[in-house]
């Protein structure tokens, strides 16, 4: 795995500031909890009550003025889009940067077949996603820690591992492609992960749109939904799981018949 | 069993021409040129050799391995030097170096220790803060350090110094003398003259000529300088037609027999017919309706 090792150490800094970031909004969010819970019973009731604005946002699932409530509507803003943003960067540039620093030909010149490069890369693309999950989840858990409160660990670890799921999905869709790209990856990894977040905003405010939940894995990474349901919709799950899996299959298929520009 | 071996050798990218049937023959040991202008396809033949791009038509064998069936085989076998030597921004030269070797699954520390101290390189130094002629010599480590049966340098003396560059060829040319075969491209004729015992004229992505250096330097072409009161005007052959003093100086690839009656049908005050240097010889084949037309 000397690649994989070479990838991660390349992608080191990217990592810890993005993971600084995510987890300092989701630390302040979480700390300011206890100031807002006091006004929360009037004010749950007003943010479950705007129409479009908390379809659109999922907040006429849950009590906003609950622990759980407030942690799945921030955590779906903050978590959700952070991650998504990160997954899909750092996928989408990880087979095209080679190509765009001109380091392709410096690789390929070695022993090592076109598959395991896809295979050690894929492998740091998960490792830097469950990393910076790993490190938000800490932080986001001594902060419920500090605010003294009981944890809902259910529907915490949920939103958490479902957030994973779809950047874990995005991950293998944008690393499919890389694969395809010789530069310009930056722009389109983030158009990809904004444009997936929007159609599930577009997917709750209509349900004539709602078919976009079968697109989009903020379908079945939508934090309200899975705090109300107490569950993840694992049909949703299986087939985000298989379009990161088509990806990859599609990063193989590219990747191992192109010509490398050097 | 060649060192490298290709036939019909076709590259085209969409319409554009890459090489075009090429018909290369190295054998272990040699330390060959392959020589030809900017965009003449040298590269492209090193790539496609290298299983970077793949042929449109053709085959080739390196090492007596397929390309495109048996690549892996093939890289590990040979060190190759790019053209342009580009690495990890961030990465520090020793880093490279070591990814280099762990990529190939060897340590590699104490050739690459004694390279860098021949190419006065800085182990410490990060790979953005070089110089080209540094980067180059970062390349030229990765090539070498794991000793290579096969050596595939692409205009390897780009941005090096000239001390540099002798101390480079030095090393060549001891790796020769262990046997690596020393596959070399360059348009730098004078450093293929010097140092290769057979070289390849590519041309607009054909193969024009190839041959032993001193074989190429005979060619039928022959540089004649000639003074007095001549008219050549009617000898065919000639080229790169140059007045100098009373008289002229040419390169000739007719026949010799029609050159000395026209001579000696003129008051000629001094005549002499040398072999052409390598790089004549490649002007020879590059002048528009040269022989290599």
């Amino acid at each position: 795995m000397r690649l994989a090792r070479h990838e991660l150490r390349q992608g080191r800094t990217a990592l810890l500031v993005w993971a600084a970031a995510i987890s300092f909004l989701m630390a302040v969010c979480v700390l300011l909890y206890p100031e807002m819970e006091g006004d929360m019973g009037e004010l749950g009731d007003m943010f479950s009550s705007m129409g479009s604005f908390s379809e659109a946002f999922g907040m006429d699932q849950v009590n906003f003025g609950t622990l759980e409530g407030f942690y799945a509507v921030e955590c779906g803003n903050i978590l959700g889009l952070g991650g998504a943003f990160y997954a899909a960067l750092c996928a989408v540039t990880m087979l095209e940067k080679e190509e765009r620093g001109h380091t392709a030909e410096f690789l390929l010149a070695h022993p090592i077949s076109r598959r395991r490069i896809l295979l050690e890369k894929l492998a740091a693309s998960l490792a830097q996603v469950a990393l910076l999950n790993g490190a938000v989840l800490a932080v986001s858990l001594a902060a419920l820690a500090g605010i003294g409160n009981e944890v809902p660990w259910k529907g915490i670890l949920l939103v958490h591992l479902a957030y994973f799921l779809l950047q874990a999905e995005l991950v293998g869709v944008c690393f499919g492609i890389s694969a395809f790209l010789r530069r310009g990856g930056m722009g389109i990894g983030l158009g990809i992960a904004a444009v997936l977040y929007f159609l599930q905003i577009i997917a709750n405010l209509s349900q004539e749109a709602g078919f976009l939940k079968y697109i989009t894995p903020f379908g079945y990474a939508d934090g309200t939904k899975i705090v109300a349901d107490g569950s993840l919709d694992l049909g949703l799950v299986a087939l985000g799981m298989l379009y990161g899996l088509l990806g990859a299959l599609a990063a193989d298929w590219e990747y191992g018949r192109k010509d490398i520009q050097g | 069993m060649e060192a490298i071996k290709a036939e019909g050798l076709t590259k085209y990218y969409g319409k554009a021409r890459g090489i075009v049937g090429l018909d290369l023959c190295v054998e272990q040991g040699e330390f060959f040129g392959f020589i030809g202008p900017n965009g003449a396809g040298k590269s492209t033949t090193i790539r496609t050799l290298l299983g970077l791009i793949r042929p449109s038509s053709g085959k080739a064998a390196v090492m007596g391995k397929e390309i495109g069936k048996e690549n892996q085989e093939i890289l590990r076998e040979v060190g190759y030097l790019p053209s342009e030597a580009v690495f990890y921004q961030g990465t520090r030269v020793r880093d490279v170096l070591r990814l280099s070797a762990g990529l190939r699954k060897m340590d590699c520390r104490e050739e690459a220790e004694r390279l860098c101290q021949r190419l006065g390189l800085d182990g410490a130094k990060k790979v953005e803060e070089l110089s080209f002629g540094n980067r180059k010599k970062v390349g030229i480590v990765c090539a070498l350090q794991h000793s290579p049966r096969l050596l595939i340098l692409d205009e390897p003396t780009s941005g090096l110094d000239p001390l540099m560059q002798r101390e480079f060829f030095q090393i060549l040319k001891e790796r020769n003398e262990r046997g690596t075969t020393i596959f070399l491209s360059s348009h730098i004729l004078s450093e293929i003259q010097r140092n290769c015992t057979r070289a390849a004229i590519v041309r607009q992505g054909r193969m024009i000529a190839c041959d032993r250096v001193e074989a190429l330097a005979q060619a039928s072409a022959k540089r004649v300088t000639v003074h007095g009161d001549i008219n050549i005007s009617g000898l065919r052959g000639v080229r790169d037609l140059q007045q100098e003093g009373d008289g002229f100086r040419f390169l000739y690839a007719g026949d010799i027999n029609a050159l000395l009656r026209t001579l000696a049908g003129h008051p000629v005050t001094d005549v002499s017919i040398a072999e052409p240097d390598l790089e004549e010889i490649f002007m020879h084949y590059y002048l528009e309706g040269g022989a290599g037309e």
